[in-house]
């Protein structure tokens, strides 16, 4: 049998100095975790419950912006009205992922952290490569069932789509991870795969995302999360937009813009190129329709994910035409 | 397994306790508070875990299985491979077919398909026996597999003579038919999903076993089990309280059945087996992929000259699974030709089962996709068609129905829905980005008779008890069955006591099929009645009797009380009465079978199903029917199909209990909902391997995707079908959705999609 031993962090050094040894993992609302152990994926020799450390569950938000702790759960931060008022994509993004029973669980830290959903990942009893899993043994997924597979930031050692739709909502306000006193943006947390997937995150052994801070901007405050897919709830995106926007004194005039994908790349996308296309013009929607393809350029298919490449700008589009029309 | 009827406040109820009424589900608090036990909740002392060990290949031989580390992990009992199992007798199949004389071994060496079972851990705990289990060393030496149906290596697979149903010329009159319409329409593998997954507790002591399982069908899986070990019938005792769900899944002994008992023999210890959520799509079959293509020739106006249908499912290699394809196309619209045929070919798959109408659901996909697509092509609105060729009698047995209110579920469907509000051109009616689309299809799932068997007692306190073998997997037996008692011999429902789930009760055979309503309020209906003529002849006859000196020739039993029909004697409770005569309790037992039946006729009735009644049988053609009208809204940019309206007409004839049934129509509708849209085994070609095996992956629908839906029945009584006239309701009403939700997608956006589930990429 398995064993493994649990321990119920004190403090965040506490948790921090465990999480440093080799085979321990956090554990958090478990959602991820303890999944992924069923599966046969993670193996953590030791645990460290970090669910009982009092304060990392705060939810401040002020005039300079959100202050999220990372025990916080993603139900408490859908629901939390300054955050739907500051950061409606925020607690857009958070109700329509997963199911209430999970939101009432999982943690905003765990959130950040979920795993791929690519099925040979998940199952390596009978797929044994993977190169997330286990480097160099390659990947099972190119030539297989692909898909729930990203089109964008893809590498020849793995193209397993981020499934998370919370951090889609966060690269687009340039949000910050706090890991104790290290502070990294949402952009530089996620790594794309190159030629190691199995490094996911800009975290290291004994490190902690302890608060997550979102700064203040007019485009949060106007912004939606638009998510699309075949189920209507629980499901993960087959692709989905955060749009944030600013408009000059005219009411029309595109001051800023944010835009990131999520449900289609290896990581949370931010599509800059869709950003700068549009600043400075008026809204307009078939400039808007235009510029919204720049969101898949350099995408790449294999095969039945290529409808991604055809639905993200749509996406994108619909989700920039309902902030201007609400204006 | 016991259930007491209770009271539930719920204004619903009143009235509700007499066949018919709107009783509500009697095991409803039990499931609510958690009481109620399911079967492998069962606690016994010593008890062993099993977990399975499954093919990593699709196809070949196993070369070697390893089991050192395995045995040498903490806890283990045992661990089993072909090579170590007991041997055990191949068992007849569900007709009671005699079996070859050969051993049965449910672990695989000869490996037809991904998930096989091959091996199994028994250990002292669970958690040991799922880490030993990843101990277990198997190496294969592979060889090439068929996918599925569109293998290139499939071929056109083996002809099932059979099925073939041929009047007049089709072919001929398809060719000089004005108008004709081809078009083939393919369904995935889709799967039962229920949320209770299979799994039992075998416990032996001596030659008799006891199997806790989850089972649609006592009598039958016992007979399995009794055949696989070679031990009498009377041996195997089968407990079912309540089942979590089945859909036609849970109907047979499974091989991980055999398993777990050739375990627990094995060790002496009563041994629990549980499958995972994965192997619940491998463990055992869902309903088979098929592909059919329908062609019609029709004049201009639209009426049908010729049908010509050819259909193919995918079957195992070893196994033989017939999806009957023809069985909508050949009786749902008069036509004087008609052609269908069907093949099966084999795949590496585990062998497809039977999921919810089984035949009807793919069968009703393909032809009222096509009568649709005539319509389009002949210009005439798609209800329209449907009344122009209705057949007045069943064009294939050419007799007439028992009863088929289609015509008045047609009406009144589309009086509900607003039919005649629709404008006919593909994408004219739209809501913003919300392409509108308006659907209707109609269904149809024969009348499967048999016969059952049950207990009434009337007992001391004046309650009413009823046994039966028959079980409860959320349908409502439980409920019906105390309506029946109580109507019959009258007394209140919440003084009857039902008792269902054990093997050891009266006899009953498979619920599936939709039968067992109909069947076992028909037995209860018999036996009741018998009591309650115990019951009165003794209150008449018996000397000690209040009413004897009445010298009356009958009494009226009601609301637990009996007195004489003019009301001139004396008024007393059941109780009063059977003190007064000395009896404890009185006892009858029911059946419907014929007078002369012998102990083997009951034994062949009960544990298989050769001695059902065909639903053609004598003067009439017995089928239940419907018709559903469906809106759909179709993002024209996402692709994304939300069902946003369904209204649907359903004859079941009589209703035992209308708010059941309702609740089972809407769960037909809701899981043909997911066929349509969401529900695919997806398989990774190279290896042959489900990859979407688990209910995160797999979907079904949610709350989200399910809008209001209004059933309504227009069903009469129909006494060919039953003893109390009802026909079928469980399986009817998925008869129907997908092509009535395919239809409604074609109105909002002009695209045709012949291949089930319609996702976003099909239409964008
Ligand atoms: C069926 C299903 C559907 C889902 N659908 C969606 C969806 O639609 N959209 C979506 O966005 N998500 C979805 N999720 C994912 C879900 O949101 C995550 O499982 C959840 O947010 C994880 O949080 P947790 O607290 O449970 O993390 P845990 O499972 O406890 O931890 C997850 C990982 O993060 C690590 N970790 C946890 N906390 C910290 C920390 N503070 N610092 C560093 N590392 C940490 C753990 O070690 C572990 O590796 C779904 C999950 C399931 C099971
Ligand atoms: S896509 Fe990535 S996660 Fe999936 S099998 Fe390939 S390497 Fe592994």
């Amino acid at each position: 049998m398995r064993d493994f031993s649990y321990l119920r962090a004190g403090s965040v050094e506490a948790a921090r100095q465990a999480a440093a040894l080799p085979g321990t993992m956090i554990l958090a609302g478990g959602t991820t975790l303890i999944d992924l152990a069923k599966c046969g994926v993670a193996e953590p020799d030791s645990l460290v419950d970090i669910t009982h450390l009092k304060g990392l569950d705060k939810i401040e938000v002020s005039a300079r912006g959100a202050t999220i702790g990372a025990l916080a759960k993603m139900g408490h931060v859908a629901d939390h009205a300054d955050i739907k008022r500051h950061f409606p994509a925020v607690s857009e993004a958070l109700w329509q992922a997963a199911s209430a029973q999970i939101r009432n669980m999982a943690t905003i830290g765990g959130n950040l952290m979920q795993r791929t959903r690519c099925p040979y990942f998940r199952d390596p009893a009978n797929f044994p490569a993977c190169n997330k899993r286990e480097p160099g043994s390659g990947c099972s997924a190119i030539g297989g069932v692909t898909r729930g597979h990203a089109v964008l930031g893809t590498s020849d050692a793995c193209i397993a789509m981020y499934p998370g739709d919370l951090a889609t909502a966060l690269i687009a306000f340039d949000a910050i991870v706090h890991l104790g006193e290290r502070q990294v943006s949402v952009d530089d947390f996620f790594l794309l795969p190159g030629a190691t997937p199995d490094k996911e995150h800009a975290i290291e052994p004994g490190e902690m995302i302890t608060a997550i801070e979102i700064p203040d901007s007019a485009a949060a405050r106007r912004s939606t999360y638009l998510k699309i897919r075949d189920r209507q709830s629980y499901e993960f995106a087959a692709a989905s937009a955060a749009v944030g926007i600013e408009f000059e004194a005219d009411g029309r005039t595109i001051r800023d813009l944010r835009v990131a994908l999520g449900g289609v790349a290896t990581k949370p996308w931010r599509a800059r190129a869709v950003e700068e296309a549009l600043k400075g013009k008026v809204l307009e929607p078939d400039a808007v329709r235009a510029a919204s393809l720049l969101a898949v350029e350099g995408a790449v298919d294999n095969g039945a994910n290529h409808y991604k490449i055809e639905l993200a700008p749509r996406v994108v589009a619909r989700a920039i035409l309902k902030m201007g029309e609400t204006a | 397994m016991t259930v007491h009827n209770m009271r539930h406040g719920d204004a619903s109820d009143g009235g509700a306790d007499a066949i018919g009424g709107r009783l509500s589900r009697v095991d409803g608090p039990a499931k609510i508070t958690g009481s109620a036990k399911y079967a492998v909740e069962q606690q016994l002392e010593g008890l062993a875990y099993a977990v399975l060990v499954e093919s990593t290949v699709a196809s070949g031989k196993v070369r070697r299985i390893d089991t050192a580390e395995a045995e040498a992990a903490p806890g283990v009992l045992k661990v089993l491979t072909p090579d170590t199992i007991i041997s055990l007798r191949t068992a007849s199949d569900w007709f009671g077919t005699p079996p070859p004389d050969k051993p049965y071994c449910p672990l695989a060496r000869d490996i037809t398909f991904s998930g096989q079972h091959v091996a199994a851990v028994v250990a002292e705990t669970f958690e040991q026996a799922v880490a030993a289990a990843a101990l277990v060393k198997v190496s294969y030496d592979e060889t090439p597999s068929i996918v599925d149906l569109s293998d290139s290596k499939a071929g056109d697979g083996i002809p099932i003579d059979a099925m073939t149903k041929e009047w007049g010329d089709a072919q001929a009159a398809f060719a000089s038919a004005p108008v004709r319409i081809c078009a083939a329409y393919n369904t995935p593998r889709e799967y039962q999903a229920p949320m209770e997954p299979h799994g039992l507790i075998a416990h032996w002591e001596g030659d008799k076993l006891t199997v806790w399982e989850p089972s649609q069908w006592l009598d039958g899986m016992a007979r399995t089990y009794a055949e696989w070990f070679d031990v009498p019938f009377e041996n195997v005792r089968l407990v079912s309280p309540y089942i979590g769900g089945g859909f036609g899944s849970k109907a047979l002994a499974l091989s991980h059945g055999a398993v777990a008992a050739s375990a627990a023999r094995m060790l002496g210890r009563p041994v629990r087996l549980v499958m995972t959520r994965p192997q619940t799509f491998t463990g055992y079959g869902g309903r088979a992929a098929t592909r059919q293509t329908v062609t019609i020739g029709a004049d201009g106006e639209g009426i049908i000259q010729s049908i010509v249908h050819r259909g193919i499912n995918e079957t195992s290699m070893d196994g033989m699974w017939v999806e009957p394809l023809g069985s909508v196309t050949s009786i749902m619209y008069a036509t004087p030709n008609f052609s269908s045929k069907q093949n099966v070919v084999r795949v590496n798959s585990v062998v497809p089962g039977a999921m919810r109408a089984p035949g009807e659901n793919p069968s009703a996909f393909g032809i009222e996709s096509t009568i649709d697509e005539l319509a389009y092509e002949v210009g005439i609105d798609p209800l329209e068609i449907r009344l122009r060729n209705y057949a007045e009698q069943d064009p294939h047995a050419k007799k007439a129905w028992s009863t088929r209110q289609l015509r008045e579920a047609f009406a009144v469907g589309a009086e509900r829905f607003g039919w005649a509000r629709r404008t006919p051109e593909p994408r004219s009616m739209r809501d913003g980005n919300q392409l509108i689309g308006w659907g209707v299809a109609a269904g149809t799932y024969p009348v499967r008779r048999a016969y059952g068997e049950a207990i009434v007692r009337i007992l001391a306190d004046g309650s009413v008890e009823v046994e039966s073998s028959s079980i409860d997997m959320g349908q409502g037996t439980y409920t019906i069955l105390a309506q029946t008692a109580a109507e019959t011999v009258g007394v209140p429902a919440d003084n009857v006591v039902v008792k269902l789930g054990d093997s050891r009760f009266p006899r009953a055979g498979v619920a599936g099929g939709s039968r067992l309503a109909g069947v076992m309020t028909g037995a209860v209906y018999k036996a009741a009645t018998s009591a309650l003529d115990q019951l009165v002849g003794l209150a008449i006859s018996d000397p000690r009797s209040p009413f004897h000196a009445l010298q009356a020739n009958t009494l009226v039993v009601a609301n637990g009380r009996i007195s004489s029909p003019r009301g001139d004697g004396p008024d007393l409770s059941i109780a009063k009465l059977l003190t007064s005569v000395g009896r404890d309790h009185i006892e009858a037992t029911g059946d419907t079978m014929p007078a002369n039946s012998t102990a083997q006729d009951r034994y062949k009735n009960y544990t298989t199903i050769a001695m059902a009644l065909p639903h053609t049988e004598g003067d009439y053609s017995r089928h239940s029917w419907c018709a559903h009208f469906i809106e759909v809204r179709v993002d024209e940019d996402f692709g994304t199909v939300r069902v946003s309206r369904v209204v649907s007409a359903l004859d079941s004839g009589r209703l035992y209990n209308p708010k059941l049934a309702e609740s089972q129509w809407k769960g037909g509708i809701i899981m043909g909902i997911g066929q349509a849209l969401l529900e695919e085994g997806i398989v990774d070609r190279r290896h042959g391997r489900i990859v979407n095996n688990n209910l995160a992956d797999y979907l079904v629908p949610t709350n989200a995707d399910i809008p209001d839906i209004e059933v309504i029945s227009v069903g009469i009584p129909d006494l060919h079908s039953s003893v109390l006239g009802g026909k079928g309701v469980g399986e009817l009403a998925i008869v129907g959705v997908a092509p009535a939700i395919a239809n409604a997608v074609f109105h909002a956006t002009g695209k045709r999609v012949r291949d089930l589930p319609i996702t976003l990429e099909k239409l964008i």
